[in-house]
């Protein structure tokens, strides 16, 4: 399918969500997180997806959900919450989660990986609507991330929050460290990380990544990443004066 | 005698001050000169300290935030040791810097090859949309890094050396600049080549071009300056024949040859001076009247 063709298919009663299911509301419901696994499965033709391919499901979820304060008609405002999705690598659960929220139309999903497509397997800020950042490289998004938080701060902007997603693996690149330090000791509280935490990296986290951020100054808390609840207290601790690190720990990648 | 870089600080220090959408990135080289002006505009003077990885990246961070940041280390770690982070986190987001480099390929030779970046500007003719300037005086500097501040989102890399002119030249960004008219050829001095690519020529009959801005290349300036021969020597501070194909791509229509002189490829194990080095590289103006003239005879 071409973007030609998903586009020319984008009005009408397509945009509305499985939870219409007597058909008959003018307005589209809105998506709900049940409502994730179908979208994700337009992708991939598959409704049943491993933990590996939904491990940033519930956490992106409950920031789209709850936290950030954005939407499809303010992307373009300067006081926006900004979300960096660093772990490019099975974006799939992200493009769902934009699609439920409504930066980008339901019916492109399918079109995911094709040439003409808006949706890589590596989102591209330039071609995805709502995306912040281009990822895929791995350690780019938090470095990126500490450059936003400066870049807003510098502008009078200390309202806005930056958030960004990394991965247990990904803490790996040396980068991440190098942003990490920096950003403890310069004391740059409108910075959060979410760090998915699945086990996959290859030598591990003595101690676990929390212990990381909080030997740098950084406010960290190490929670269930599947547990909504918790991940929303967790988004939402005061950490005066630090950057906030989330630690969302799921099921093991090689389990 | 001042250097580029003096006239870095001067004129960067003032620009912060007229332009609230400017700031500076560090990565503790320079520090010490900028602190009056980290003094006075904490939020737009940040030194990450020892990390150049984030010294991009933040500065792709802060364009994507709106700002025009202006990232500065030695060329080795400003564009080589983290060009990953130059491919990904400036052009391919989408948004650009100035990047300005100092030590270039040769100014420290007592340093040794760790801080020695003569491929900086092939390395980034690998990536597209790159302004690359390289001033010969600190008159051009001030120039360049104005015109570059005030460019727009545009990707820019200042080139600064210790390694300098005489005299400025009534630079125009982009432009080839003629200097000597003659018949037999032109060469193309980049930089601080200028006054030994002078020496070198006096009395022979061939066009000086000078060049202070090499991308985009002035492939009009140099085609405008060719008589009947077709024949260019470029004369640049860096890797021997980086302009090499740019010439080509200029002259594809008419058989044409092109000598590259510059910094060799092959590692150069000595210390000493800037002078030594240039005479081993075949870059002081005895060698290079030499090679030209054979060249072009």
């Amino acid at each position: 399918m071409t973007t030609a063709d998903t586009v020319s298919r984008r009005s009408g009663a397509h945009r509305a969500g499985p939870q219409d299911t007597e058909g008959r509301s003018a307005e589209p419901l809105p998506y709900g997180f049940g409502d994730l696994p179908a979208l994700m499965a337009r992708m991939t033709g598959d409704e049943k997806h491993g933990p590996a391919a939904t491990s940033t499901l519930d956490a992106l979820w409950v920031l789209y959900d709850r936290v950030l304060r954005l939407a499809p008609e303010t992307v373009g405002r300067q006081d926006r919450d900004r979300f960096l999705l660093s772990k490019g690598h099975g974006p799939m659960a992200y493009y769902a989660v934009l699609a439920a929220k409504g930066f980008l139309d339901p019916d492109i999903l399918a079109s995911f990986g094709s040439y003409d497509s808006p949706l890589g397997h590596h989102p591209d800020r330039l071609l995805v609507p709502g995306a912040e950042i281009s990822s895929g490289s791995l350690g780019h998004g938090l470095p990126l991330a500490v450059g936003s938080a400066l870049g807003l701060r510098a502008q009078g902007l200390t309202d806005p929050a930056v958030w960004v997603l990394i991965g247990d693996a990904e803490f790996d690149e040396g980068s991440n460290h190098e942003a990490v330090a920096f950003a403890g000791s310069y004391g740059l509280d409108r910075l959060h990380v979410v760090a998915i935490d699945n086990s996959s990296a290859t030598h591990g986290w003595r101690g676990g990544i929390a212990s990381r951020f909080e030997a740098e100054g950084w406010s960290a808390v190490t929670v269930d990443g599947r547990d909504h609840r918790a991940l929303y207290e967790a988004y939402t601790a005061p950490h005066p004066g630090r950057p906030h690190a989330v630690v969302a720990r799921v099921e093991p990648k090689h389990s | 005698m001042e250097t580029m870089r003096e006239r870095f600080v001067d004129v960067t220090t003032d620009l912060l001050d007229h332009d609230p959408r400017l700031a500076l990135l560090l990565a503790d080289i320079s520090a010490d000169p900028f602190a009056p002006a980290a003094r006075r505009h904490p939020d737009r003077v940040v030194n990450v300290g020892i990390r150049e990885q984030l010294l991009i990246g933040a500065a792709g961070g802060m364009a994507l935030a709106g700002m025009r940041p202006i990232a500065h280390t030695f060329a080795s770690f400003l564009v080589e040791r983290p060009f990953e982070q130059v491919k990904l986190d400036l052009g391919h987001q989408g948004v650009g810097a100035v990047l300005v480099s100092a030590a270039g390929s040769y100014d420290w030779p007592a340093g040794g090859r760790t801080h020695m970046a003569p491929g900086d500007v092939a390395l980034l003719d690998t990536l597209p949309g790159w302004t690359v300037h390289v001033p010969g005086h600190p008159d051009e500097a001030e120039t360049l890094l104005r015109h570059a501040a005030a460019d727009g989102d545009n990707p820019v890399y200042v080139r600064l050396s210790n390694h300098r002119n005489a005299t400025a030249r009534p630079v125009e960004p982009g432009r080839f600049l003629p200097v000597r008219r003659g018949r037999n050829g032109v060469v193309l001095a980049v930089g601080p080549m200028l006054d030994a690519v002078l020496a070198a020529t006096e009395g022979l009959d061939v066009t000086v071009l000078y060049a202070a801005t090499v991308r985009p290349f002035d492939a009009a300036g140099l085609r405008a300056a060719l008589g009947e021969r077709a024949d260019v020597v470029l004369v640049e501070p860096y890797l021997a024949g980086t302009s090499a194909g740019q010439v080509n791509e200029a002259l594809a229509d008419r058989p044409h040859r092109v000598l590259g002189l510059g910094v060799p490829r092959e590692e150069h194990r000595h210390y000493g001076s800037v002078d030594e080095h240039l005479t081993a590289y075949g870059l002081d103006a005895a060698a290079l009247r030499e090679r030209i003239a054979a060249f072009l005879r």
